[in-house]
């Protein structure tokens, strides 16, 4: 009950904000071609360690004249968690995070411009983004250079429960605090290059580095020091870096198989100014089936070392500078495997829908913390001899797309 | 007939010279290639028309989108002297057939299986079309297909068809 | 106690050098777009496979997005994930 103004809030690590509401908005926008009218009505759901994040993504693109094509997206999570970090030191909580986004590219010749806007809000964070980019097609279009430069300003809020109440009920009256307002900044430059290496294979190349500023520690979550009484562990607050650089690249290989499938191979390697390092490797198969099915198989293997601040348990308080126990900083490896399935089907009421698929994408992703303990067992097993967390997740997208 | 076609094609192909780098003005290369009708048909048989090559596949989206234009001005010119020509760039012409039982056209289907009559007029985008005149001379070559373009090729099939 | 006190003001670190490097490649990408004595290998004909929706990179891209993000929301990783290019070349 200590903790009872606490709430568990915010799953998503503040920088990973922006980048999700860039994805999302993303358009396949390439070179020397606009991309295509379409509209998708997708259902999203992430179930996993007693989190739950489901909800609606629409996205809809039109092209006007020749040379302009206008994409909007509308998006929502509903979050309804008890994760190990809620529980540990806070309430179970529901949230709802909005999103929309804008965005518009531009043909000229052989090169298309793109210009967005995404904008994210729930009850204690507010994250606006803009980007920019440019992609050219080259030697006789067989060579895509893409760039990209996109900006974000986050404003970050706490919230607290205004009423006492049980920690293991939801908190019935959540309010803002007042003496909490941070900002972060976020900077991310981006080069891609496709390039068709022969009939059957083509290889992408990206490169991406980004700098964040301000506020990036999640101000729900804590760290744990070593002390003698209760569980053998304080709950104290993390301290993060203002500052870090990150560098991600990557590579991947998609290669056409004589019967009409494809195999695709990548890899990526990431670094940062916090000295987390990750490596990615992904397999994908796509195969067409009948006359209107696909189906895909792939095999996801990810390991990452932790945080240089990252530890489950500090030796004592104050321990140092830096200190930080969120497991996405931690060393773990995962592994996750999905499969998915697109049946394309005529509209014969509507001519002007010149094709539409009903889609669905299950992954199944399985983390092994190397270093992350399970905190709520320390009682039963000691404080920093509690067995490692894993964490089991199920990720479903079920979706419709017309082309129009 | 149809064992001897590739002796023909390949003796046809490797007869003339390929477009020069700037090909308007310069004879059309000839060619000899299988049609949809069945029998073989050569370049030689449209001279003192106006003759548009229509370089496609069926899986060339600005292709298919074309083609229904393609027809309807072969049905306005055809009776003035003008004829239109689809050159199916594929290997394996299953697709194309298939495609154009859903969007028939009424004017001839040429099969370029190797790719042969492709190298010859350089095609460098897909579709392509090359206009050539009643002398035989390649007078116009359009690479791309964006709407609006036919216009284009209607301006000059009426300079064509006057001379 | 809190570092989150210090706040620097400007451009991130990277920023200016990553800038200069980027605005080089696109004017050398610009400048040799322009020129072509580079003979595409893969001629326009060429590229049923290419073209095939399979081959796609942006295939279901609204899917594989935010099955990225769901990645980054879980990892330390972010980036260098999106790609455009490939297709049919036409036009």
């Amino acid at each position: 009950m200590q903790l009872a103004g606490r709430l568990g809030g915010r799953l998503l690590p503040p920088f990973a904000r922006t980048l999700l509401a860039l994805a999302v908005l993303a358009a396949p926008a390439s070179g020397g071609v606009l991309p295509e009218d379409e509209a998708d009505l997708m259902y999203h759901s992430y179930q996993g360690g007693d989190i739950t994040v489901k909800g609606p993504s629409v996205l809809i693109r039109k092209k006007v004249g020749d040379s302009l094509s206008l994409t909007y997206n509308y998006y929502e999570d509903m979050i309804s968690s008890a994760s190990i970090d809620v529980k540990l030191s806070a309430s179970p909580y529901h949230e709802i995070r909005k999103q929309n986004s804008f965005g518009v590219d531009y043909l000229h010749g052989k090169t298309t411009y793109s210009v967005g806007y995404i904008y994210s809000k729930e009850p204690d964070y507010i994250a606006s983004t803009t980007y920019y980019s440019l992609s050219q097609d080259m030697f006789g279009d067989l060579t895509t250079i893409t760039l990209g430069y996109r900006r974000g300003w986050d404003q970050v809020y706490r919230d607290l429960c205004a009423a006492p109440h049980p920690t293991d009920s939801e908190c019935p009256d959540i309010i803002n605090d007042p003496t909490f307002h941070e900002r972060a900044d976020h900077w991310g430059y981006s080069f891609g290059l496709t390039q068709i290496l022969t009939r059957n294979l083509l290889a992408t190349l990206n490169y991406e580095i980004d700098t964040d500023q301000g506020y990036l520690a999640n101000p729900y979550r804590q760290i744990r020091y070593q002390s003698t009484g209760g569980a053998g562990f304080t709950l104290a607050p993390q301290i993060y870096p203002n500052t870090r650089t990150s560098n991600a690249a990557s590579v991947l290989l998609k290669y056409y198989l004589p019967w009409r499938a494809t195999l695709t191979g990548s890899y990526r390697f990431y670094h940062d100014t916090w000295d987390v390092t990750g490596s990615t490797v992904e397999a994908d198969y796509t195969l067409p089936v009948w006359k209107r099915w696909i189906f895909d198989g792939s095999v996801r293997y990810y390991t990452q070392t932790h945080a240089s601040f990252f530890s489950d348990l500090f030796p004592y308080a104050n321990y140092s500078n830096f200190m930080a126990r969120d497991r996405e900083l931690a060393a773990f490896d995962s592994v996750t495997l999905g499969v998915g399935a697109t049946y394309q089907f005529d509209i014969p009421q509507a001519p002007w829908i010149h094709k539409s698929t009903a889609n669905i994408r299950y992954d199944r992703m399985m983390i092994n913390y190397k270093d992350y303990r399970d905190a709520l067992l320390a009682a039963q097993y000691g404080a920093g001899s509690e067995p490692l967390y894993k964490l089991d997740a199920n990720v479903l997208e079920v979706f419709l797309s017309i082309w129009y | 007939m149809k064992n001897r076609l590739p002796a023909i094609i390949a003796a046809a192909a490797l007869a003339l010279p390929a477009l020069a780098a700037d090909p308007t003005g310069s004879p059309a290369p000839a060619f000899t290639l299988g049609s949809r009708a069945g029998s073989a048909v050569s370049l030689a048989q449209y001279k003192g028309q106006v003759v548009m090559l229509n370089f496609w596949a069926s899986w060339c989206g600005p292709c298919r989108q074309e083609m229904p234009l393609l027809e309807s001005i072969y049905r306005k010119y055809n009776r003035m002297g003008f004829t239109l020509i689809g050159v199916n760039v594929e290997p394996d012409s299953n697709a194309a057939n298939e495609w154009l039982k859903q969007t028939p056209v009424s004017f001839p289907i040429l099969y370029d299986k190797d790719s042969k009559v492709s190298k010859m007029y350089d095609v460098a985008g897909m579709p392509s079309t090359v206009i050539i005149d009643r002398t035989g001379k390649v007078r116009v070559l359009h690479r791309g297909y964006k709407p609006g373009d036919e216009n284009e090729y209607l301006d000059s099939i009426r300079t064509l068809v006057r001379e | 106690m809190r570092a989150h006190g210090e706040r620097r003001s400007g451009r991130g670190p990277a920023g200016s050098r990553v800038r200069g490097a980027l605005l080089a490649v696109l004017v050398l990408g610009a400048s040799l777009g322009g020129c072509a004595p580079i003979e595409p290998w893969v001629k326009p004909y060429e590229r049923e496979h290419l073209a095939d929706p399979i081959m796609s990179l942006g295939r279901n891209s609204i899917a594989a997005t935010y099955r990225d993000h769901v990645f980054e929301t879980r990892e330390g990783s972010h980036g260098a994930t999106g790609a455009v290019g490939g297709g049919c070349g036409c036009n």
